[in-house]
Formats: C-alpha cells, sequence, structure tokens
C-alpha cells in the first residue's frame, strides 16, 4: 500500500481575471520512505500542488475542484479541519522556499520549535526544550543548547533553513514536503542542505516529496520524478528511467538547460518563449506551442492520453509534434536554420 | 536598555528646551502685551510679573530668567488671574486632565484594538465592515460634534448622563466617551491594518502547516507584530487627546488644563501658556520614550539597533 | 475552512513586468470595482457642486439677516432652516463648505509642497543627513502642532492665508515620509538597470515605471491630508481662532449649532452632517486609491 496515493488532483484559483488552473489534473503515488521529485518552471503547478495536499490554499480564489490524496486510509483532500490539524506537522511536515520569511521573527526559536511537539504530543516543556536541542544538534547548528533561545534574525538564511528542518523532522513525520528548499539559498549552502535532508530522511525513514525547478537537483536525490508544466503532468517515472530514457519533449529540452552537462564556453541553452497563461483552457499538450519538434497540426481536444514507455514511466503523449528525433538532432537544425536566416538576411 | 532610556530622556530635555523657546517667541511675537489689554491689571500682578522678568527687559534677558526659573519650578504668575501662580493653577486642574486623559485613551484602547483583531481576523465579513464602518464614522465625526451630540442625546434628550461640571465619576462619562470614542476608532483601523499584514505574512503558512490552531496564530503569532501600528500612535493619540480636551473640556465645563490654554491664549495669560505648553509637550516625550520601550520589547529586532 | 496565502499561479504576475503602463489601468479597474470608494466620489463631486454651485441657485444671500423671524426650523421657504440671526441656514451651509473645502485644498498643497521638497531631499541626498531629517520628522511627529497652531494663530491674527500656511506646516509630515520612500525607491539602481535590461529606454523607466511608484502613494495621502486639514481648520474654528465673522466656514457653523442645539438642532445638524460626509466620502475615496495602487493590498 503507498503512502500517498493522489489521483486527478484539480485546483483552480477564481480570479476577477478568469479562473486560473493552477493544477489541472495531477496524479502520482508514493511509497514509505522513498523520494519525489516534483520538476518543473515556475508557474508550473507545483508548488500549488503541494499546498493542495496541505489544504494550505486560500479558499476565496482557490478551490480544490476535485480529486483524491489517499493517505493513510484517508483522504487528505476532504478531512474535517479537526482532522487535517491532527495530520499536519505530525504525519506530514513541510517546508518552505523562503526561510528568510518563513520563520516568525517575533518569537523565539525554542518556542518555534516545541510548538509542533506540545500541539501533537503530551509532553512537559522541558522534555519539548530537550528535544528541540536535540533537533537542532541533527541539523548541524553549533552550540544548540544556547543557540536555541536566540531569535530568527540572528541565524543566517542557511543555518534558518536548517531550523526548519528540525522544525519539520521534530514529530518524526511519515512524509516531508520540501517546497524548493534550496532556491533562496547561497550555491555552497544548497548541498549542504540537500544533505541534510537526505541524512535526517536516512534516519527516520521519511518519505520526501521534493518540489524544485532544478532538474540537477533531481538527479541526485530523487527516486522518482514527476514532470509538471502548464498545471499538467508531461512525464512520470523513476529517475534513471527520466534521465537515460526522456520521452517527452519537455522532458528533453529540460535536460539540455542542466548547466553541468552542457559544454563549457557554448552559450547557455534555455527553452525559448514563457510558460502558458493557464487562465486560458488549454488544448492538447500544453508544451505544444514552445515545442522544438516539428509540429503537425493545432491540438484540439483537452489533453494527450498518458501513455506507458515502459513499466512505472508514462508520459502525456501529443499527437501533434513528431518527436521521434533525439532533441540535439532538432535543436541543430534549428540553429542551422537560425544561421540561414541571418545569412539570408545578409 | 538603560543606555537607551538614558539618551532618549536627553533627547527630551532638549526638544523640550525647544519647545520653550518657540513658544516663548510666539508668545513675545504676539503683538501687545498683558498691560495693553483695556482691562486695568491689578497692581499686585504687575508687581509679580517684575519680579519674575519684567516686560521692559531685552527678550534674550527675559528668555534666559525665565528659563531659569522655569527649572526650578517656578514657573510665574498667572497674567490675569490675580494672586495666583501658574504653578498653583497647574496643580489644582492637572488632576481633572489627568484623569479624563487615562480614563479616554484606555477607553480608546479596550474599544478599538479587540474591534481591530475582530475585524482582522474575520476579514470581509459583516464583522469586519460594521466595525470599520463605525470606526470610519468616529474619525469623520470630530470631537466638537460627537461631544455636543452626545450630550444632547444622553444628557438632554434621555437624561441618563450629567453634561457639565465635575461632581463625581458619572460627570467622566460622556466626555471620555467623546474623546476615546475618536481615538479608539483610529486604533481600530490600526490593528485591524497591523493584523491583517501579520495574517498575510509566510511564517502564518508554516505555523498552519504544523497544525497549529487558528486561535494559537492569532494570539501567539500574530499579536506581538499586529499591535505595533497601535502602540506606535499612542505618542500622537496622547497628543491628540491633549488637544482635543481643550474642546471637550469646553463643552463639558470640565475645570482641566485644557480649558485654561484656550482661555490663557485667548487672554493673552503669557506664563501659563509657557507653563502649560511645557508641560504638554513634557508628557508627550514620556509617553513616547514609553512607546519606545515598549515596541523594542515587542519587536526582537530592534533590540539590535 | 482552513487558509493560508500562496502565491497563486506566478506565470500571472509576469505579465505586469511586461507592461508598465498597465498599473494605471489596473488601479483604475480596481478602483471601478470599489463600490463604496466610486458610491464615495459621486458623493464627494454632490457635496462640491453643492456648495460651489448652489449660491448661484438659491434665492437667499448669506449674510442677509432677518432679525424679526430669529431661528426657524425646516420649510418650505428654508429647506434647512433659519439661524438666530434669520440668515438662510442652507446658503450659509453652501458658503461654509466652499471656505472649508477652500482650506482642506490649499492647505494640502501647502502640506504638499513642503512635504514633497523635505522628502525628495532627504531621500535624494541619503546618509546621515537623511537619517537625521527624518529622525527630526520622528521627533515633530508626536509634539502637540495643534497648540503650536493656536499660539500662531492668536499670535499673527486670524487671516485665512495664515491659516492655509500654518496647518500646512501640521500636516506635511506624513508626505514626507513617503515621498522619501518614493525617491529611495527611485535610487535603487539596480531596478532601473534590470528594466533597461529588459530593452526598454531610460525615458520610458522613469515614465512608466518610477514615476507611477512615488504619485501613487502622494496622490493617496494627499486625499487623506484633505479631511485632516479641515478637521482642523474646523477646530481653530470652533475655539474662535479660524475664520472670522461674518464668514464662516462649517466649523464656525457647528461651533454656533452647538451652542444652541437643545432649542435649534437643526444649526448642529445640518453643517455637521455636511461636513461629517466629506470627510467620509474623501477617506473612502484615499482609502480606495490606495488599496487600488498598491498591487499587494491585503483586501481580497
Amino acid at each position: 500500500m503507498p503512502l500517498l496515493e493522489v489521483d486527478d488532483l484539480t485546483t483552480y484559483f477564481h480570479t476577477r481575471d478568469g479562473v486560473v488552473r493552477a493544477v489541472d489534473g495531477v496524479s502520482f503515488s508514493l511509497e514509505n520512505g522513498e523520494t519525489l521529485g516534483i520538476v518543473g518552471e515556475s508557474g508550473s503547478g507545483k508548488s500549488v500542488t503541494c499546498y493542495s495536499l496541505m489544504r494550505l490554499i486560500p479558499e476565496p480564489p482557490g478551490r480544490i475542484e476535485r480529486g483524491t490524496a489517499m493517505f493513510d486510509g484517508q483522504d487528505l483532500l476532504r478531512m474535517s479541519p479537526r482532522e487535517l490539524r491532527r495530520v499536519r506537522g505530525c504525519k506530514i511536515s513541510m517546508i518552505f522556499q523562503d526561510p528568510m520569511t518563513s520563520i516568525n521573527p517575533y518569537l523565539r526559536i525554542s518556542t518555534q520549535l516545541i510548538e509542533a511537539l506540545q500541539t501533537h504530543r503530551d509532553i512537559d516543556k522541558k522534555a519539548a526544550l530537550h528535544k528541540a536541542i536535540e533537533a537542532l544538534e541533527e541539523v548541524g547548528i553549533p552550540g544548540a543548547s544556547s543557540r536555541v533561545f536566540s531569535y530568527p534574525h540572528e541565524f543566517s538564511g542557511g543555518m534558518r533553513q536548517r531550523v526548519m528542518i528540525a522544525m519539520a523532522l521534530i514529530t518524526e513525520p511519515d512524509l516531508l514536503i520540501a517546497d524548493e528548499p534550496t532556491t533562496a539559498l547561497d550555491v555552497t549552502v544548497q548541498a549542504l542542505i540537500m544533505d541534510i535532508i537526505k541524512q535526517r530522511q536516512n534516519d527516520l525513514g521519511t518519505a520526501v516529496i521534493l518540489v524544485t525547478h532544478d532538474l540537477g537537483l533531481v538527479a541526485g536525490s530523487c527516486d522518482k520524478v514527476l514532470v509538471m508544466y502548464g498545471g499538467r503532468e508531461m512525464e512520470s517515472g523513476s529517475v534513471e528511467q527520466i534521465f537515460h530514457n526522456p520521452r517527452h519533449p519537455y522532458t528533453r529540452a529540460l535536460q539540455k538547460t542542466i548547466p553541468s552537462l552542457q559544454e563549457k564556453g557554448q552559450e547557455l541553452f534555455t527553452i525559448p518563449g514563457l510558460p502558458p497563461d493557464v487562465s486560458k483552457p488549454i488544448h492538447g499538450c500544453a508544451f505544444h506551442p514552445r515545442c522544438p519538434y516539428p509540429k503537425i497540426g493545432q491540438p484540439e481536444g483537452d489533453r494527450p492520453p498518458l501513455e506507458e514507455v515502459e513499466p512505472g514511466h508514462c508520459w502525456s503523449a501529443c499527437g501533434y509534434c513528431d518527436s521521434s528525433a533525439p532533441i540535439e538532432a532538432v535543436l541543430a537544425k534549428a540553429d542551422v536554420d537560425a544561421a540561414e536566416i541571418v545569412e539570408g538576411d545578409a | 536598555m538603560l543606555k537607551f532610556v538614558a539618551m532618549r530622556l536627553l533627547q527630551g530635555a532638549f526638544v523640550l528646551l525647544g519647545i520653550y523657546a518657540v513658544t516663548f517667541l510666539l508668545v513675545a511675537a504676539t503683538p501687545g502685551s498683558p498691560f495693553s489689554s483695556e482691562r486695568a491689571i491689578a497692581p499686585e500682578i504687575l508687581a509679580q510679573i517684575e519680579a519674575f522678568y519684567g516686560y521692559d527687559r531685552p527678550l534674550g534677558e527675559r528668555f534666559l530668567t525665565s528659563l531659569g526659573n522655569f527649572v526650578q519650578g517656578d514657573f510665574g504668575p498667572s497674567a490675569v488671574y490675580a494672586n495666583r501662580t501658574v504653578t498653583q493653577i497647574i496643580a489644582e486642574s492637572f488632576p481633572v486632565s489627568l484623569k479624563l486623559g487615562s480614563i479616554s485613551l484606555l477607553l480608546a484602547l479596550l474599544l478599538g484594538v479587540p474591534a481591530g483583531i475582530l475585524a482582522a481576523v474575520k476579514r470581509n465579513t459583516w464583522l469586519d465592515y460594521v466595525p470599520m464602518s463605525v470606526s470610519m464614522a468616529g474619525i469623520c465625526l470630530p470631537t466638537f460634534v460627537m461631544g455636543p451630540l452626545l450630550a444632547l442625546v444622553f444628557g438632554l434628550i434621555l437624561q441618563w448622563l450629567p453634561v457639565a461640571g465635575w461632581y463625581g465619576p458619572e460627570f467622566m462619562i460622556l466626555p471620555a466617551t467623546t474623546l476615546g470614542l475618536y481615538y479608539g476608532a483610529y486604533f481600530a483601523r490600526l490593528t485591524r491594518g497591523g493584523m491583517l499584514e501579520m495574517l498575510n505574512q509566510d511564517w502564518v503558512r508554516t505555523a498552519r502547516a504544523k497544525g497549529v490552531a487558528e486561535s494559537t496564530i492569532i494570539w501567539k503569532h500574530c499579536l506581538k507584530g499586529g499591535l505595533i501600528p497601535a502602540i506606535t500612535f499612542l505618542g500622537p493619540a496622547l497628543a491628540g487627546i491633549i488637544s482635543g480636551s481643550f474642546v471637550v473640556e469646553t463643552i463639558f465645563q470640565i475645570p482641566g488644563l485644557g480649558q485654561w490654554f484656550v482661555r490663557a491664549a485667548l487672554n493673552r495669560d503669557d506664563f501659563l501658556v509657557l507653563g502649560l505648553t511645557v508641560l504638554f509637550a513634557a508628557m508627550i516625550v514620556v509617553m513616547n520614550l514609553l512607546v519606545d520601550i515598549v515596541q523594542v520589547a515587542l519587536n526582537p529586532r530592534l533590540k539590535y539597533d | 475552512m482552513t487558509d493560508a496565502p500562496v502565491d497563486a499561479a506566478p506565470a500571472i504576475a509576469e505579465d505586469a513586468l511586461v507592461e508598465g503602463s498597465s498599473l494605471w489601468k489596473d488601479a483604475w479597474a480596481r478602483l471601478k470595482k470599489n463600490k463604496v470608494a466610486v458610491g464615495s466620489l459621486f458623493g464627494f463631486a454632490f457635496i462640491f457642486l453643492f456648495c460651489f454651485v448652489g449660491p448661484f441657485l438659491s434665492p437667499y444671500d448669506a449674510n442677509v439677516q432677518d432679525l424679526f423671524s430669529g431661528a426657524e426650523g425646516p420649510s418650505a421657504e428654508h429647506w434647512f432652516g433659519t439661524d438666530t440671526l434669520g440668515r438662510d441656514l442652507m446658503v450659509r451651509v453652501m458658503e461654509g463648505g466652499r471656505i472649508s473645502l477652500l482650506v482642506g485644498l490649499v492647505a494640502t498643497v501647502v502640506a504638499l509642497a513642503i512635504g514633497v521638497i523635505y522628502g525628495a531631499t532627504a531621500g535624494y541626498v541619503g546618509g546621515k543627513v537623511d537619517a537625521s531629517m527624518m529622525r527630526f520628522v520622528d521627533l515633530l511627529y508626536a509634539l502637540p502642532f495643534t497648540i503650536f497652531v493656536i499660539l500662531l494663530m492668536v499670535a499673527f491674527g486670524r487671516s485665512l492665508w495664515l491659516m492655509f500656511v500654518a496647518i500646512g506646516c501640521v500636516e506635511w509630515l506624513s508626505m514626507a515620509r513617503i515621498v522619501r520612500s518614493g525617491v529611495l525607491s527611485l535610487k535603487k539602481q539596480e531596478f532601473v538597470e534590470a528594466a533597461v535590461s529588459l530593452g526598454y529606454s531610460r525615458r520610458r523607466i522613469i515614465v512608466r515605471h518610477l514615476i507611477p511608484n512615488v504619485l501613487g502613494p502622494v496622490i493617496v495621502i494627499a486625499t487623506l491630508t484633505v479631511p485632516a486639514v479641515m478637521l482642523l481648520e474646523a477646530f481653530l474654528s470652533f475655539l474662535g481662532l479660524g475664520v472670522q465673522p461674518p464668514d464662516a466656514s462649517w466649523g464656525v457653523l457647528i461651533n454656533e449649532g452647538q451652542t444652541n442645539m437643545e432649542i435649534y438642532p437643526w444649526l448642529l445638524l445640518f453643517p455637521a452632517g455636511f461636513f461629517a460626509a466629506t470627510l467620509f466620502c474623501l477617506n473612502f475615496i484615499g482609502d480606495g486609491l490606495r488599496d487600488a495602487l498598491d498591487p499587494k493590498s491585503a483586501k481580497d
């Protein structure tokens, strides 16, 4: 039985400028102790997916339209607020992108660390403080026994993120959702933070959902991958499958953008264009307008079907482009075409 | 912290000196003098004024002499009321104004702050619209309109409360309510704004993600930061209550400092004006210092300034 | 249900960067949707016309006394009634409004002038000068300015022009703060460089991005200063220090009204009502403008 099974999760925002389809029918599952990486650009809906699971979406404009998220035998999306509060911070914890704004500056770290414990366990303050100090030590904060009483602004960004991790894991949850935990940090600190997450995960056997735009990060730490675009699933599978045999044009293009995999001295590759406007309905594959592959007609209908490439590896099979060739060939041709145009002008 | 307080007190002393100087100059610049009015001034008063500093002396000398006297606690004689010194007048009226002022301020806080918190928590519902509309009405009805209206309704029509004088606790109700409602309205709006800003912060989302109950989020996480705009306003609120007292004491005939100030200004009772102005300024300086101390206590980031 | 703010569909936000002028269009659209603000705009327009055009339409003169009839309540001839000297109250309210509104606007302009110069200087020069200038403002902020205005009026006579200046001197503080923070953000080089790197000319940046940055908050604070100024003027007039008879502002009328309110309540109710309504409208318009111009508005 998977720890978490999400089926057709759909979250829309009803704004005065239209209905924003932030998450449009996303499904995935997660086993105990597994790490799932959700990858996509800004606006792909990856963060909103996680907020939807925790029901942290502001309900007036936002609404979870349909779908189920079975966790531990219950549907997260249909729980009462009371039951939900028992899950949050206890069975499922979340850490956020910006450690500078995600910790309350008016309260001491100790207060915020023991809060989850006091909320979910019957524990006295002294014991809770003890655990808090332990938690800080486990994430590698020196002098934990005195620093625990500091205020957040006395910590650097990287330290604060460690504190957030400590806060999230102090109750030893079954699942940790990490929403771009390293994006706001220096590159040098990023690796450290990922190490800490990995290490604590091993210690506790926690499952992790890692949300990121950095495909390289996913390669190093995840078991499974879900590639999102325009609020929809483009491709999903194990890390090996996605990296060695990417099927969807978007996944292939994303791989091309990883700096460390590119030739030194060449211009960095980026996918031209902007993400789609999800307040307008999308016909067919969401990536179609930006797809570098040769196009066959205009997409119609709602969305392409999910096809299996190999066991455990699915992709959103767009029928309106010819993605049989490897992407290098297509990109090389694009360069040649561009050069021809330039020569033609001259 | 001690250094902070000492610095601020020193600053305050300079501020008071500045206010004294400005007031002195303004009063001196006013055409005429207590002697030029058609009222005959009693010779005793003339003598006292002469003793205090003498009107024929040059400006600079007058300034320094009176300043010297001031610092020693001698504020001079009233130029209009025979046989009464400014100190006496202040001593009689200060307790009255203090009572009125503190009750008004307390009322303003007790009405405004909870209303603001409620409005923020129940944003965009009736519990938000109603208190905020009422507070908007409160801001638009100045004390000299609200006062007479309240007096009319509760005093003359319903006959529930007295409208003039200061002979017992029931005499405080209408005037304190007039002042209190006005500043309560400000506190309500400021608190609502402050709480809303707190509730929109990312760390509230983190707390929710930890499963913390909504009420805990409001009281434990948001209140400290949310109260800051209201606390900051305490200084200006006190200044406003002082100037509001000019009006309220006139309307409800309360023997407080406010009434004295207006009369003194209009009647060229120079020393009284000087004494009262410096007193008011001192009260505000002290209040601002207290406010700053509270702010530092509430906001840990300020400790390191 | 549970809720917490979440950045909704960031893709939309990126569009805002692309077209800077849409800030005004957005703001106008938002303002139009704010029913209270729109209602207040109409209300204020009505009051404005009432005061400035009304007297031409009224058969009465504000200064003509009729000592034989004295104060009478609202009737068919005198819609608002008459005051103790037999003067038609409606015309007096209209003309009182002219003066009150005039004071409001002119004194606000004075406050605006002082505040803009002070704030822009502080922001532009920056550093220690800026810090001490703003310290000064902080100090002044809680001082009993009203007291000084009273003394000023007593000292230098009760002229209308002096009142404009005196009141303006009280209200410039907030203006200075707002202008200064606007100028500070103007100075942020990265902002300008980023826009330049997106391909915009400097002129376009200044016109479409920087001026709106400063202009917006200034308009809001100016709109909110007018009622504050009117309040101060009424306060002074109430104490007998403002406008002198036979001219009357709403403050004077309210003072007259409150002395006689038990017997002639209409003398208080009409001027006070118009005064409160004007302040109401201006405050709501100011609030509406603030919410419309601030993309991170807490409402919604």
